[in-house]
């Protein structure tokens, strides 16, 4: 199980895609991928031998039970939400979508909501115009694997010019680790509209023994002028891989923000990238990280320049403990062409043990000559004249280290704009940071 | 008699080096003390001997607050103890807040179970940032992140004005700031001189000590007091400089540890 197999192809893929009554032009993509599934290598992240990692793993198809009620979802889930939110909230319980909840005003101003599934029957032209366009399935095997394999996920529809203010929730669970768990994110934003999209992936595996591969991945389209912000906080049990691939495809003047608590468990690799190519466009990505037990992750961040006067800035914060190991990679590519454009990205990694590893890799690649381009990237210990500080108004060195290290975090966890999540992730924190 | 801080005999190295050579000063209660010197004459070195900086070694001396023994204890221990040091380079701190910051610092003395109510500290901090014409948004800023030099500095004496030490120490807190900025940092220190308080201030322009009048001025060089007297001493070093007390003393070279 060590090696992933070849076991997996376009007969598989096409069974699948069949047992769930698929439609015929989805179908014929599955295929395509099932193929290339076959035939591609995995991804080569620096440093991160993931021919280790037990990814051959498919999983069996075994939907979750559909919900009427917040309250008839899974217990997990459940308790996650605030009984008194009436906000729009998708649910994704192992292999399908069980629940979704639009505001009736949401949906008169055309905004659409629904499982991925679902859309790739009612909004066939959209789908094919954009899912796995900006995360193409030839990248790798894992994109190849999760075009063939992709189950329940979300289909978030933002028409021109509508904003949407309270965040759009959705809630990733898995409590079948033999279930293929392989959820998308689709968002399209139209022209010059707004919206917040919150995403909560978590499991509830107990003591099984069988590693659940969550495949994932997020593909955001920002037309000319949209602005899109997309919070995610990922914490599964530690038999859990957590795979994820973002992309946000922007258009002129649109901006992505990414606020990202990376907290899985265990094995981790994942890699968000902005593509800007529209001109004006922007994109800000704010990530938090912290390693325990002897998990290793791969986290990394990209912003590839094509428009002119386009703006990034990515940093990435880690904490890691006990033997944990973290290649942190960040990206920054700007073509040539895209002039004035300006790329900024920073990478920090605290640690708190001598066993644990982190290492912060800038990789500015710059093929125009009249932009701004900067990298910062730090890995250490916590500051011994920070602690001194504020030991010397009395503060204990125990209280003035977690004040320290929950500072160097606090950057991504204020910015978490649903209060359930905010909440969440500062328990995990404090449960990992002991 | 019992002073409330006596320093004797304090040897400090940096890195190795020694830079305080045999440091002796007693305060009283209520007294204000001004050390004055040249740069590189060990003055700096002194506070954060006094703090206890972890890149500083003391070798050999004591220090005593009210009879109790500075050196035995931590950096906390300290502050709990009635130290201050306003310093020179305070730290910058991301992700803590100063009212964070000030109120674990309050209930660090209060102790547990025994916290200060959010809506007194906040009234408090309110009150005393106003009196030192702070901008009311600093109270959630993080700690001294993008603050310029005199905002670290107010920053610094509205901590001491919270905290309500026993004894402060200001090093250099005139560094950096204009003349508007000086008279309201110095406002704030008046406004806390009383019988049980001391202060110790650290400068080597005598500017300051036209608002904060000292009791006693004190000339560091080579590492410790050569030369000890009332205000009119500052006043004629501002006049005339360094030379004549290095004249005096026969001091060629003022400084130490110098590479």
């Amino acid at each position: 199980m060590s090696t992933p197999t070849t076991s997996f192809g376009r007969e598989a893929a096409a069974a699948i895609a069949r047992s769930k009554n698929e439609p015929a032009w989805l179908i014929a993509k599955r295929e395509e991928a099932g193929e290339l599934a076959a035939a591609l290598e995995l991804p080569k992240p620096e440093k991160t031998p993931l021919a280790r990692w037990n990814l051959n793993v498919q999983g069996a198809h075994r939907p979750g039970k559909s919900a009427a009620s917040p309250a008839e979802l899974p217990i997990a889930v459940a308790s996650q939400l605030n009984a008194q939110d009436t906000g729009a909230l998708i649910v994704q319980h192992n292999s399908s979508v069980v629940f979704t909840r639009l505001p009736e005003e949401l949906k008169a101003q055309g905004v659409v909501l629904t499982s991925l599934e679902e859309a790739a029957r009612t909004h066939e032209d959209l789908l094919r115009a954009h899912l796995m366009t900006a995360y193409e399935p030839g990248e790798h095997k894992l994109s190849a694997m999760h075009a063939a394999l992709w189950n329940g996920g979300v289909f978030l529809y933002v028409p021109r010019n509508v904003q949407i203010e309270a965040p759009v929730q959705a809630i990733l669970f898995a409590d079948d680790a033999e279930a293929t768990f392989v959820p998308h994110v689709l968002v399209i934003a139209e022209a010059n509209s707004r919206v917040s999209v919150v995403e909560n992936l978590m499991t509830d595996l107990g003591d099984s023994s069988a590693t659940l591969l969550h495949n994932g991945a997020v593909e955001v389209f920002a037309k000319p002028g949209a602005h899109v912000q997309y919070a995610a906080v990922h914490h599964m049990d530690n038999s859990a891989i957590d795979v994820s691939y973002r992309r946000a495809l922007l258009e002129k003047d649109a901006r992505i923000e990414w606020i990202v608590g990376e907290m899985h468990e265990g094995n981790t690799l994942t890699d968000t990238k902005s593509i800007l190519k529209g001109n004006g466009s922007s994109s800000d990505a704010k990530f938090i990280s912290v390693g325990t037990g002897s998990q290793r992750m791969s986290l990394t961040t990209g912003a590839v320049h094509f428009g002119l006067s386009t703006e990034s800035d990515m940093v990435t914060r880690a904490v890691m403990t006990e033997a944990a190991t973290a290649i942190i990679n960040g990206v920054t590519k700007i073509e040539k062409g895209a002039t004035k454009a300006n790329g900024q990205q920073t990478e920090r990694v605290l640690m708190l043990s001598p066993k644990a590893r982190g290492d912060a890799n800038p990789i500015l690649l710059i093929d125009e000559d009249d932009v701004k381009a900067g990298h910062a990237a730090s890995v250490g210990q916590v500051n011994a004249e920070q602690v001194y500080y504020l030991m010397s108004r009395g503060i204990s060195r125990a209280e003035a280290e977690r004040l320290i290290i929950y500072g160097f975090l606090d950057p991504v966890v204020s910015e978490i704009p649903l209060e359930e999540l905010r909440e969440k992730l500062q328990r995990i924190l404090e449960r990992k940071l002991g | 008699m019992s002073s409330l801080f006596e320093i004797r005999g304090l040897k400090a190295a940096i890195e190795g080096k020694e830079i305080l050579k045999g440091f002796d000063l007693t305060m009283g209660a209520g007294e204000v003390h001004a050390i004055m010197g040249p740069n590189g004459t060990g003055k700096s070195t002194l506070a954060s001997s006094i703090m206890g900086h972890p890149k500083y070694e003391v070798t050999e001396g004591s220090i005593h607050i009210n009879g109790e023994d500075v050196l035995e204890m931590g950096v906390d221990e300290r502050a709990l103890a009635g130290l201050f040091l306003a310093m020179q380079y305070p730290s910058e701190i991301t992700g803590v807040t100063n009212a964070d910051f000030l109120r674990s610092a309050i209930n660090a003395r209060r102790g547990e179970g025994n916290e200060i109510s959010l809506i007194k500290f906040v009234r408090l901090m309110e009150t005393k940032m106003k009196e030192l014409e702070m901008d009311p948004e600093f109270m959630h800023r993080y700690l001294n992140e993008g603050f310029s030099g005199g905002e670290k500095k107010r920053n610094e004496i509205l901590q001491m004005m919270m905290l309500e030490p026993k004894l402060v120490i200001l090093d250099e807190i005139d560094s950096g700031l204009d003349i508007d900025a000086l008279k309201i940092v110095a406002a704030g220190v008046n406004a806390m001189r009383s019988n049980d308080r001391s202060f110790l201030i650290i400068t080597h322009y005598q500017r300051l000590l036209n608002y904060i009048k000292p009791d006693y001025v004190h000339v560091m060089m080579q590492g410790r007091i050569v030369k000890s007297g009332g205000p009119e001493l500052a006043e004629r070093l501002e006049a005339e400089g360094y030379d004549w007390v290095k004249e005096e003393l026969g001091i060629v070279d003022e400084t130490v540890g110098q590479a």
